[in-house]
């Protein structure tokens, strides 16, 4: 134990615990488009028969922004403050073949992302609730990055 | 049946401490009619829009309880164009002879804040601070700027033009002109966008008066003619605001590149007769894209046009000549008419002193908004 309890953000988006996470998307039994989150109908022919796919860890950047002030409160429920507020970027990661999901990015400095650089998933801790409960979400995080910060299954 | 517009009418945009929404947009059909040279009572029909006035319909009292049918239209920033082409459209069907298309908004300061839930999004994209449009405007002018090669130093040539032209305008909400230097010296919000390179949410109204061609005569107004009207929602396969995912292997255009297409096909007119263009600019990024979206220009080839002041009133196709949304902020409901209401001014020659010399002769007028939608209206002379 790690004396934090750890919980996901919500249930049916990535598995956890796991020793190697992954996103939970839908793929379209009619047509075969795959979608993220898992919905509950197909983007593309409106089908309602989807099945549940784990989505690849990897992916490379297709493009990226930085969020560099705190999001209106609600619905970003960080424990942080306008002045406590820690930049964090976001973008879009292509995971070939599948789909391209919008996560946060673990890198937070425009000048540290380039469009093209090898992504990989990392479940991290985005805010504590005032009982210390760290509640997680899912980032990708450049290839070669620390993982450090990543959180591990307790 | 062919609609024309013989009134035009704003209240100015900006803050205007308790003043209601509702009281702005009186006055601004006040004025559309007074414009036109009609009275409220001969009024047939309306189309009405806000996202922060749940019954912008209730406006009836302030202007008399005549029966009209006042129908409520939404669709996020491209509202406007839906209320515009509802009332040309009951003209041209022959429903009506005389209607209205009226917006209002009085939004709080900041970004936009809501529950995800009122976009059909889950509650743990706006907890973990994905949900914001914003993230979307950053995101693609940074892969755009990454294909197409446009500079930070062109953003914000963008930013000080709108500026600049609302400098000139009495309605306008931000009149003081900004430098290149001071716009890429502001904070940066999302990168690479900085705080003067976005609009921000604020208070105005606008109203639109139209008729039958064939009666515009009996009215006062210059008619400036309505030649298309077209709205589209994203397809499969494009890159739109508040998507948590994207297919790959598919890529389908900006609804914006759908609606202008139809919109052209519609009017009969192509890109290059555009004299005069309102195209939305939530920020500095959309007005770039914007542009090669709606056939103005070639992807990248803004870079050159920007440098060489060709959107600039005097410029080969001036843009956002009213100082566009980064000049009067924007008013969900009445942002596209303040678009109608500066074309039909240039169109008209009574812009003062941000007339677009030549007698400009086509008006070209772009929407764009969550959930990824586009409205494009076009006007003659």
């Amino acid at each position: 134990m790690t004396g934090s309890r750890q919980i996901p953000v919500a249930e049916g988006l990535f598995t956890w615990p796991a020793d190697e996470p992954r996103l939970i998307g839908a793929r379209c039994a009619a047509c075969g488009l795959v979608g993220f989150p898992a919905g509950p109908a197909c983007e593309r022919c409106g089908g309602t028969e989807v099945r549940q796919t784990l989505l690849s860890d990897r992916g490379t950047l297709w493009t990226f922004t930085t969020q560099d002030f705190r999001p209106p409160s609600p619905p970003y429920d960080g424990a942080d403050t306008a002045e406590t507020f820690q930049p964090y970027a976001l973008g879009y990661v292509e995971l070939p073949g599948e789909v391209m999901v919008e996560a946060r990015l673990t890198e937070s400095d425009p000048a540290r992302l380039a469009i093209g650089q090898p992504m990989r998933l990392a479940i991290v801790p985005y805010t504590v609730r005032a009982d210390g409960t760290e509640v997680l979400t899912f980032a990708f995080a450049p290839v070669g990055e620390s993982t450090a910060d990543v959180a591990k299954e307790s | 049946m062919e609609a024309v517009i013989i009134g035009v009418g704003l209240h100015p945009f900006g803050r205007f401490g308790g003043k209601s929404a509702m009281d702005m947009a009186a006055d601004a059909v006040r004025a559309a009619l007074g414009d036109a040279g009609v009275g409220w009572p001969q009024v047939q029909a309306g189309f009405v829009g806000s996202l922060e006035v749940y019954n912008p319909d209730a406006i009836v009292d302030r202007l008399g309880l005549t029966g009209v049918p006042l129908r409520g239209v939404f669709n996020g920033c491209a509202t406007a164009g839906t209320a515009v082409a509802m009332a040309a459209r009951a003209i041209e069907t022959g429903e009506h002879d005389l209607t209205i298309a009226i917006g209002m908004d009085k939004h709080p300061r900041g970004a936009f804040a809501a529950d995800p839930s009122v976009a059909g999004l889950p509650a743990w994209y706006g907890q973990t601070g994905m949900y914001l449009t914003t993230h979307f405007f950053g995101m693609k002018i940074n892969r755009y700027m990454h294909d197409h090669g446009i500079t930070h130093q062109t953003l914000a040539q963008v930013a000080a033009k709108n500026f600049r032209n609302a400098s000139a305008n009495e309605n306008a909400w931000r009149r003081t002109p900004l430098s290149v230097e001071q716009i890429l010296a502001s904070p940066v919000l999302n990168y690479p966008l900085r705080q003067f390179m976005y609009c921000g949410p604020d208070e105005g109204a606008g109203a639109v008066v139209l008729c039958r061609a064939d009666q515009a005569h009996r009215y006062a107004g210059r008619p400036i003619r309505v030649r298309a009207c077209a709205l589209r929602s994203r397809r499969i396969g494009a890159f739109e605001v508040q998507s948590p995912s994207v297919p790959v292997g598919e890529q389908a255009p900006s609804p914006t590149v759908d609606a202008s297409r139809e919109a052209y096909e519609i009017a009969g007119i192509g890109p290059q007769d555009v004299a005069v263009a309102q195209l939305q600019d939530t920020d500095v990024g959309s007005e770039i894209i914007h542009l090669a979206e709606n056939g103005l220009c070639k992807d990248g080839e803004q870079e050159r046009m920007i440098a060489d002041g060709e959107t600039e009133i005097g410029g080969r196709l001036p843009v956002n000549t009213d100082g566009g949304l980064i000049g009067n902020g924007e008013p969900i409901g009445a942002s596209g008419l303040r678009q109608i209401h500066e074309l039909v001014r240039q169109l008209r020659g009574s812009a003062g002193p941000r007339q677009v010399p030549g007698e400009p002769a086509v008006g070209y007028a772009h929407l764009y908004g969550a959930p990824g939608v586009s409205a494009v209206t076009i006007l003659s002379t």
